[in-house]
């Protein structure tokens, strides 16, 4: 528990420092917003049907940069290796990293609903249960995303690994937070929204105890 | 060594001639079905083909845990032929599927939960594939594959729950219970017929793998299974 304490500690102080990246990739993900309705045409009521999807697309294209970013750091100057030889244990390095790559995600997420909103006119009033799906939904990404980082920055070609292994694995993820999103945006006269969000958190648990098992094989060596 | 052993050559053998058995009996003895007509023949190829996917993704996931216990090479040798001919099968099935779906439905591709799940595992388990050629050290190939392996082969299901929540339009699975029993012998014979066929190349294709893990790591190769974190430092030994 101390020990990913102290991960979380690092890494959310490496990203506070290197913010100017984390503006960059929310600049990514506020652009991208942009060229889908250049896709759809300025058809407003059927942006605006679409809104959720775009925003989960776009904060999925801008989680590779994000997460590949959080072990691009731990490359240089071999700095992942003298982590392991600290009397730490995996686990919390693991989980320190996957939990303050959650919260860049969730604050991308966030930050991206305005961009929704304006340029596709999608507002909801239910901002604590759109806050909900949010987290639900960064916490499915965030989990294996760190994983797949893991391996991937260690590797040649490693911009088109990281969102070849992790873009199918996520496919729950974001069906059921789009449509969760859709149901906030549109109406749920259904009350469909619990099992999407219920999905999302079983997605999250899930991979958040199998990351944390794996986790330790894949840095070893 | 050196010499191939002929144990999957003949099951190769056996099950191409399985394959040709079963399909001339269900192309030409087997009568038409009502309502679909001549095209739902490729059901005895097609529905075959699924459960020897999942079956050969399956075989693939038991390798990635046996590797990840035991550190024996010749679990990742099998996990990469195992894993290869899974992503050759449901590429195969939604090939097929596509086939059968445009004169049934009228479409090539549909949303539905199975052709769904199909193609996100052959993009999910491709990706892992492509994983292993961009990764030159074997040790860290084995270990990341079989973690990779094993995270896929959990988000299969869910997958699968959640297209089927999302949309849901397919047929009831085939299987020789819902199927009148006129088909059965013809899709019996092919699925032995694909399942010999896929287990006599993973035998073949592992042991090419195996090959080529011992000129990776290099003379002299102990015949004792070497660990994973030894790995290393025998190809480093040897230069």
């Amino acid at each position: 528990m101390k020990d990913l304490l102290a991960a979380l500690r690092k890494d959310l102080l490496l990203q506070w420092r290197g913010r100017a990246q984390v503006i960059a990739i929310f600049a990514f993900g506020a652009a991208a917003l942009l060229l889908f309705s250049f896709a759809i045409g300025p058809d407003s009521a059927a942006l605006r049907e679409h809104a959720a999807g775009f925003l989960w697309l776009g904060l999925l294209l801008a989680s590779t940069l994000a997460l590949a970013e959080s072990f691009e750091r731990e490359m240089e100057e071999q700095a992942l290796e003298g982590l392991l030889l600290l009397p730490a244990s995996t686990r919390g390095l693991y989980y320190g990293k996957a939990i303050a790559n959650w919260a860049h995600l969730a604050l991308l997420g966030i930050a991206l609903v305005p961009v929704m909103v304006v340029l596709y006119d999608a507002a909801t009033l239910r901002l604590v249960s759109l806050l909900g799906v949010i987290l639900l939904g960064t916490a499915g990404l965030s989990a294996p995303g760190t994983l797949y980082a893991a391996m991937t920055s260690q590797t040649r070609a490693r911009q088109t690994l990281l969102p070849l292994l992790l873009f199918p694995l996520v496919v729950p993820v974001l069906l059921a937070a789009v449509k969760a999103t859709s149901l906030l945006i549109l109406g749920d006269p259904m009350g469909q929204l619990r099992p999407w969000t219920t999905l999302l958190a079983a997605f999250a648990v899930i991979h958040w105890s199998i990351g944390g098992l794996l986790f330790g094989r894949v840095v070893e060596d | 060594m050196r010499q191939s052993p002929t144990g999957p050559k003949v099951l190769v053998a056996l099950g191409v001639a399985l394959l040709l058995a079963g399909s001339w009996w269900g192309l030409t003895k087997a009568p038409g079905e009502v309502y679909m007509g001549e095209v739902q023949r490729i059901m005895y190829v097609h529905v075959p083909t699924a459960w020897n996917a999942m079956l050969a993704l399956t075989f693939a996931f038991v390798c990635a845990l046996c590797f990840l216990l035991t550190n024996a090479w010749k679990w990742d040798s099998r996990l990469e032929a195992g894993m290869e001919m899974g992503v050759v099968l449901s590429l195969l099935l939604c090939t097929q599927g596509s086939i059968w779906a445009k004169p049934t439905w009228g479409v090539w591709w549909d949303w539905d939960p199975r052709l769904t799940t199909t193609a996100v595992m052959v993009f999910a388990f491709g990706g892992i594939l492509a994983l292993r050629a961009f990764v030159d050290d074997p040790a860290r190939r084995a270990v990341w594959s079989a973690v990779a392996c094993i995270v896929a082969f959990v988000d299969v299901p869910i997958v699968y729950f959640s297209v089927k929540w999302w949309n849901s339009l397919h047929q009831a699975q085939s299987t020789p219970q819902t199927v009148s029993s006129a088909f059965h012998w013809p899709l019996r014979i092919n699925a032995f017929g694909i399942l010999f066929l896929w287990t006599g190349l993973v035998g073949l294709r592992s042991r090419v793998a195996a090959l080529r893990l011992r000129s990776e790591l290099g003379p002299p190769l102990p015949d004792a299974k070497p660990s994973v974190t030894g790995g290393s430092r025998i190809a480093g030994s040897a230069s």
